[in-house]
């Protein structure tokens, strides 16, 4: 749905427009507050929504199809590690939470760093093998599947 | 010109585009290259961006072997059966014989992937599918992406790849301005990964207006995958293949969750089943050996979502429309209910905005479903992208020049929508591409295949211009009109990108025509498809962001051409239910069981076309057999 902003909560940080993966969300010159310069290219993917410290940015249904008097609201929270949804409908017959996790490590510590770790052989450089391979395909002993190691070949011709 | 050129030099990676793709090509190109300097440009914020940018609630490529579920070849059957034939098989093999390294190390990152309690395997959604609560998945991969590489340039529009000037065919780097500042960024390296992202927005859409954004791949998937490799003359693959989604109406929320795990079905308007009317008819179209709904029932082979397609479109011509899916037994038990909101909200949260906004509670309500609006991208049930080299060990000769996905440039390697043949990689294995990719760039560095490559001044200058001309031509003719849109010097780039989608789907087969064209329309559609090309020479940009718009369309604009010359060559209907050429309406597998290449000269715009064989990967004891 095309976000908006409410005038009253946004303070012009500019999260929504470091976020924005469409580059619309604008901050106004006039009253230096964001809002969404180009709603028909808005994929309604919340992610402004999301980012926005003060909750100042909400979606309203593209006004080719959804009628007014709806919300879907979201509060992502990544040191707990969740994020929790309201679904209310326009006839006030649904009002739903629901809850889920977005992580289950501290944020960003669950990442290796990939330049300290030891360097690959000439042997691995080599082979098909990539970071952490072969273990981390099946955590056996076995290698990378091969035509060979699977009875395969390739064949021209029609096959169904 | 007031913009800066900023230059970024001496790179042995760049990455355009993270994505999925490029996330893991950053992400891998440490490993193998831990001396080397990586670079990402991407056109947003890469905590926030490609198709994942919103979240995904499935992982829908994970073989788990390590569980005894699935080998890599059983997967290639797989997507060759849904595709009608038409893939690279052995690129196939090889993503799936890695994806479910990068899926468990995926887990390992924080991201939270379900297990079933009973047997402690992954929470399977169908056979291929995993569910994860994946709203964070691309700021998680994200996190690895960013600990790999030298430099994240966030908000640079990469618009052309740079040329070496000292030797023919071979890349050199990138060039993109800001869409913030407006500064010319210039990259010079080694290698470029494109893994920019497939088309969305070149067909008209179903919806109209503000909901135009409303489309099923993100909006801000623009094409460059194809524009960016297009332009710089390297092949590509199986353009024609677009792909059309049955989803439910309006939202596009996906489906695959509600089929496969909440095992709700689908039934016209009047209630009835009505797939299974359509076998016999679909079946003098594609032949048995495509379509054996007994052998499916017998077996599961799967039927091509292709066909389903047809099916759906056949009946709502028919006049029994519209299509419904029945929700309503499996939302009575409320964890599957729960589950089928949760799927919307972790990846497609309009769809719930939009049963909201409607008071469609599947619970009480069987909601519609709609095929959409075609799309052009390589990563899902398609595999449109460009001609890329495959593994050495897996690879015939005519798929193999030495790099593994390296396409016919050297030192441009592609991953997730920019490779071609390989669809149903999706997140994890667009993901494992970029591994691919990244490895085989560091390796073609190491071999020193890209020592001694020079970039003219000229070369850097001359893209400048062009870069930037969209805002020149506005401030030269704004003037000539009192206020307003209309100006007959120039077009912005809306009206561009509503030309596009309006020609495309007239003459290419989109939505208002049920997906039908012929060679006549085809043709039709090139020559405006011509004029489109000088006219945007003439796009104006107002500002910045609008230059953005302009380059996206040109973007888009270079994958559409590609889509109209491939599908003029490929004269038979491969894939009814994606689209139909009306003047060919069988599948035809003497001559056309083919993958179809082309290339577009950068100097004359001219296209030419051939077949590529189409090898299969099989068993020893299937080729006994035979």
């Amino acid at each position: 749905m095309p976000t908006f902003v409410y005038m009253t909560r946004c303070d012009g940080c500019g999260a929504c427009v470091d976020i924005c993966p469409s580059d619309i969300m604008h901050i106004d010159t006039v009253t230096r507050r964001a809002y969404n310069i180009e709603p028909s290219m808005c994929w309604e993917c919340y992610s402004c929504v999301k980012a926005c410290p003060h909750q100042a940015i909400d979606v309203r249904g593209y006004a080719d199809f959804a009628p007014l008097g709806h919300s879907v609201r979201v509060k992502r929270d990544e040191e707990k590690g969740v994020i929790a949804w309201r679904i209310k409908f326009r006839n006030g017959k649904k009002d739903m939470e629901l809850l889920a996790p977005i992580t289950t490590k501290p944020w960003g510590s669950g990442t290796p760093q990939l330049r300290d770790v030891e360097a690959p052989t000439q042997e691995q450089r080599d082979s098909q093998q990539l970071f952490n391979e072969p273990k981390y395909i099946r955590f056996d002993e076995g290698g990378v599947h091969t035509l060979e190691s699977n009875g395969l070949k390739m064949k021209e011709g029609v096959y169904y | 010109m007031k913009y800066k050129t900023v230059v970024e030099d001496n790179i042995d990676i760049l990455v355009c585009g993270a994505g999925l793709g490029g996330t893991g090509a950053a992400f891998e190109a440490r490993y193998w290259g831990q001396d080397k300097k990586i670079v990402i440009a991407e056109k947003a914020n890469i905590d926030r961006s490609g198709a994942v940018a919103q979240g995904l609630y499935a992982i829908n490529c994970y073989m788990g072997t390590r569980f005894g579920e699935n080998n890599p070849e059983d997967h290639v059957r797989y997507a060759r059966i849904d595709l009608m034939g038409m893939v690279r098989e052995d690129l196939l093999f090889d993503m799936a014989r890695h994806v479910d390294s990068a899926v468990h190390q995926f887990e390992e990152w924080g991201l939270p992937l379900m297990r079933d309690p009973k047997t402690g395997t992954y929470q399977r959604e169908g056979r291929w599918q995993i569910m994860i609560h994946g709203e964070s998945y691309k700021p998680i991969v994200a996190e690895a992406a960013k600990k790999s590489a030298d430099k994240v340039f966030n908000r640079i529009c990469v618009t052309h790849l740079l040329m070496d000037d000292a030797k023919e065919n071979r890349v050199a780097g990138a060039v993109g301005f800001n869409v913030r500042t407006g500064d010319y960024h210039v990259f010079k390296s080694k290698t470029v990964i494109v893994s920019a992202g497939g088309a969305s927005n070149i067909f008209k859409p179903r919806s109209v207006g503000e909901g135009a954004g409303r489309v099923w791949y993100a909006p801000w998937s623009s094409g460059s995958a194809y524009g960016l490799l297009i332009g710089a003359g390297a092949k590509m693959t199986q353009m024609e293949n677009r792909i059309v989604l049955a989803r439910f109406k309006d939202g596009y929320g996906p489906v695959g969750a509600y089929f496969l795990h909440l095992k709700t079905y689908t039934q016209n308007g009047v209630g009835e089943e009505y797939e299974s009317k359509w076998w016999p008819s679909l079946q003098e179209i594609v032949g048995k050996e495509y379509l054996d709904p007994e052998l499916s029932h017998s077996t599961h082979r799967p039927i091509p979502t292709c066909l389903r397609n047809h099916a759906m479109i056949q009946e709502v011509l028919a006049g029994r429309g519209p299509i419904h899916m029945v929700t309503m037994e499996a939302f009575q038990d409320p964890h599957l209910e729960e589950i089928g909101w949760h799927n919307f909200l972790g990846m497609t949260v309009g769809q719930a905005v939009l049963w909201a906004a409607t008071d469609v509670d599947p619970k009480y309500e069987n909601p519609e479903l709609t095929t959409s609006e075609p799309y052009v991208m390589g990563s899902h049930a398609t595999g449109c992208g460009a001609w890329c080299s495959g593994p050495e060990d897996v690879s015939p000769p005519e798929y193999y020049w030495g790099y593994n996905r390296m396409t016919t440039v050297e030192g441009l390697f592609g991953a997730g929508d920019a490779v071609g043949g390989t669809p149903h990689a999706f997140s994890s294995g667009s993901f494992t591409e970029g591994r691919i990719a990244a490895k085989s760039a560091c390796r073609y560095i190491d071999d020193g295949k890209a020592d001694g490559i020079s970039v003219s001044e000229q070369q850097v200058e001359r893209r400048r211009e062009e870069i930037y001309k969209p805002l020149e031509t506005y401030t030269v003719y704004r003037n000539e009109i009192t206020a307003g849109s209309v100006n007959p010097n120039y077009i912005n780039p809306r009206q561009a990108l509503d030309r596009l989608q309006k020609l495309m789907d007239e003459y290419a087969g989109g939505v208002t025509v049920s997906y039908m064209t012929n060679e006549k329309l085809l043709n039709i559609g090139l020559k405006k498809m011509k004029l489109l090309e000088e006219d945007l020479e003439k796009v104006a940009a107002e500002n910045i962001h609008e230059l953005l718009r302009a380059w996206e369309i040109k973007h888009r604009q270079m994958a559409s051409e590609a889509v109209i010359q491939h599908t003029l060559f490929r004269k038979e209907t491969r894939w009814p239910g994606y689209y139909y050429r009306g003047d060919y309406m069988k599948v035809d597998d003497a001559n056309w069981h083919v993958l179809t290449v082309s290339r577009r000269d950068p100097e004359t715009g001219e296209y030419t076309m051939e077949k590529a064989p189409c090898y299969h990967l099989v068993s020893m004891d299937e080729e006994e057999a035979a």
